[in-house]
């Protein structure tokens, strides 16, 4: 199994007229082939910013100010944006945004929105592009009549799936999911993530699946990363995290503590004290120090850099090293 | 917290009696203005529940069940088109302005979005003081100032001096919805509606504002109907709840009783579709036991609505009448015919 996405040392900042918003500070992670990595955090940690600046494309005023992305094999911080478009995004890397059932124009039909991507990138007879949206739409288990329809005419899960589609049909090897359960219902999040869990296998693909909850990432993901406020709080598998042992990052800790449980019969939910940090200004040395309940002198002075404390489990925290 | 808490389960503060609301359809068919043919929406269609004094009742259901109407509707925003409403054994179902301004004093909401529910330019001092002033209550300044001081005592905005002069940006998302419930405190009413107080507020402040608002709720002997989609946080904060389905209660009880042992089977196909932060469960493909889409609202299929979409249906599933709400235990009511073979393991799955 070798890495099919390599990141060094991201970073990410929005230059407002405030100052600079460290949204991705310096993060370093990899994406095995035909693994699902779960980015998690909270709102404002960078979880979409990040995956906005894998694809290279910073919302202003935001740039990428640093760092290394090697996507299977190939880095691609030197390309252009040309090449960026026509060999890169959609075509190795492709993403399902937040939100992703208003990414459709509504004044097209799902088959024109369609052709229309697929037309951009290859150069393919009609009749041989509408096989293919073919049989996308019956991967993602849609029937053909979709193409003629518009996109009011479809429920939320079918939106969904037809945007799974289009992020799938040009082949991409790694495809980046943005909280693509979050604005459905519970029955039809449980059938998303069965579709995401099949394509996988069958297509043999690698995602990075974004959430805020880490209950949804326990059902989807090989390996969990948790961000805290731009940076990587801990890395491990899906046992290391949801697992006996339970995660190490008092961070994680907390967060999975306060993600209440169905069949747990809770008198007290535990949460976290205070907000997450203004990326304006974030605290000196380790940004979890003002709420972390576990606080040790060194906390507030040093960064805790991101350590393997044992196979396939990487944290950054003082309290886990000592 | 939960067990010193008494309720009694003969008091019942607010009570709905199949109560519908239908929203018409406007057709642009000639056919349709000709014959004056309507067809409606049946957004609520017969609920039926009663709200005990000092409980937090809980409404769960999937978007578009119904259960933001019911709020509406319980808090007067919409009228009823047909069924009765009672608050404290009076009737309300239709009411005059004048006896709406009483009824909206004890009838108070909690809305979803902190964020936009508040007048940016409104320090919390003000945003507390306006329902007092619309509703003619506290005689002057001073006095409304107290009660502004000791609603944001009760949710624990402390110095309430210091909050007062705070405007909605310098709080959080927990303080901002902490004060909210301030302002539907302060009037000291008897219900207090909340939909999807927490869905916009982050996972690990969530929590807190929830065990406020118990908290609060508690102290007070407050009674709250609490509308959500979310079963696990229900769970934790409710005394009872009812899942809606199209327009319909289609199981009531105990939170407990609902979600380890669900006897509907649209209750059974929601728990099942939840996810839960357990390991072991990535390559494994969840089983849901459920068929097809939600219908819409406008064409609400016939006999029990939920049959086109159930594993256990039955002919007779949409041959007889759609089954009511039954006792099935202990606190713990169903509307589905078939319950009990269900729970006997008779019936199988198609």
């Amino acid at each position: 199994m070798g890495k099919i996405l390599e990141v060094q040392n991201l970073k990410l900042h929005y230059f407002t007229s405030k100052g600079i918003v460290r949204a991705v500070d310096d993060i370093s992670f990899f994406l095995n082939e035909g693994e699902t990595l779960g980015v998690v955090g909270e709102s404002g940690c960078g979880k979409t910013t990040m995956a906005v600046a894998l694809l290279k494309m910073p919302t202003p005023p935001g740039r990428i100010v640093g760092g290394q992305i090697i996507v299977d094999g190939q880095n691609i911080m030197s390309l252009n944006e040309t090449v960026m478009r026509r060999k890169i995004r959609w075509e190795k890397i492709s993403m399902v945004f937040q939100g992703a059932m208003n990414c459709l124009t509504p004044a097209y039909t799902i088959g024109r929105q369609m052709m229309e991507t697929l037309q951009e990138h290859r150069e393919m007879e009609k009749d041989e592009a509408m096989e293919r949206i073919k049989k996308y739409l019956s991967y993602v288990g849609l029937s053909h009549d979709v193409i003629r329809r518009y996109p009011h005419e479809l429920s939320g899960g079918m939106k969904q799936r037809v945007v799974i589609a289009t992020a799938l049909f040009l082949e991409p090897k790694v495809v980046i999911c943005d909280e693509p359960t979050t604005a459905l219902d519970v029955v039809v999040q449980a059938q998303i993530i069965n579709l995401l869990k099949e394509l996988k296998e069958k297509l043999k693909l690698s995602f990075i699946f974004i959430t805020h909850d880490l209950a949804t990432e326990a059902e989807v993901s090989d390996r969990i990363m948790v961000m805290y406020a731009g940076k990587i709080a801990e890395i491990g598998t899906n046992q290391q995290i949801y697992g006996e042992q339970g995660p190490m990052h008092p961070y994680t800790k907390r967060l999975l503590g306060a993600t209440p449980r169905l069949h747990e019969n809770v008198e007290e939910l535990a949460f976290i004290k205070g907000t997450p940090p203004d990326l304006l200004m974030p605290p000196q040395g380790c940004r979890f120090h003002l709420r972390c309940p576990e606080v040790m002198d060194v906390c507030s002075k040093e960064e805790p850099p991101l350590e393997e404390i044992e196979s396939d489990h990487m944290v950054a925290c003082w309290r886990c090293r000592s | 917290m939960k067990a010193s808490h008494v309720i009694d389960k003969t008091d019942y503060i607010m009570e709905l009696q199949n109560i519908q609301k239908w929203f018409p359809v406007r057709k642009q068919g000639l056919k349709e203005i000709f014959t004056a043919q309507r067809s409606w929406v049946k957004a609520v269609d017969g609920v039926s529940f009663g709200i005990r004094r000092g409980e937090i009742f809980g409404l769960v259901g999937e978007s578009g069940c119904g259960k933001t109407t019911t709020g509406k509707l319980i808090m007067k925003l919409e009228e009823p088109t047909a069924g009765k409403m009672t608050l404290d054994g009076n009737d309300v179902t239709h009411i005059s302005r004048q006896e709406l301004e009483r009824y909206r004093r004890n009838v108070q909401m909690v809305f979803q979005d902190p964020y936009a529910s508040m007048n940016p330019r409104f320090k919390i001092r003000d945003v507390l003081a306006e329902p007092l002033i619309i509703h003619k209550m506290g005689k002057d300044r001073t006095e409304r100032e107290v009660a502004i001081k000791k609603a944001l005592e009760e949710v624990r905005l402390i110095p309430p001096e210091d909050f007062m002069e705070r405007f909605p940006h310098m709080l959080s998302g927990g303080q901002r919805q902490r004060a909210a419930t301030a302002r539907s405190l302060i009037l000291s009413p008897k219900i207090i509606v909340a939909d999807e107080p927490v869905s916009m507020i982050d996972l690990s402040t969530r929590a807190e504002i929830l065990h406020t608002m118990r908290a609060v709720q508690r102290d007070l002997q407050l009674t709250y109907l609490y509308i959500t989609h979310d079963l696990s946080t229900a769970r934790y904060f409710t005394d009872r709840i009812a899942v809606m389905y199209l327009g319909k209660i289609v199981e009531m009880g105990d939170p407990n009783s609902v979600i380890d042992h669900p006897q509907h089977p649209y209750t059974q196909a929601l728990i099942a579709a939840v996810c839960e932060p357990i390991a072991g469960k990535v390559n494994r493909i969840k089983e849901v036991p459920i068929k097809g889409e939600i219908p819409s609202a406008a064409n609400i299929p016939q006999g029990c609505r939920f049959h086109p979409r159930c594993v256990f249906a039955q002919e007779s599933c949409w041959t007889q009448p759609e089954p009511e709400l039954v006792e099935s235990g202990e606190e713990h009511m169903v509307a589905c015919s078939l319950w009990k073979e269900i729970r006997e393991g008779k019936i199988t799955k198609s």
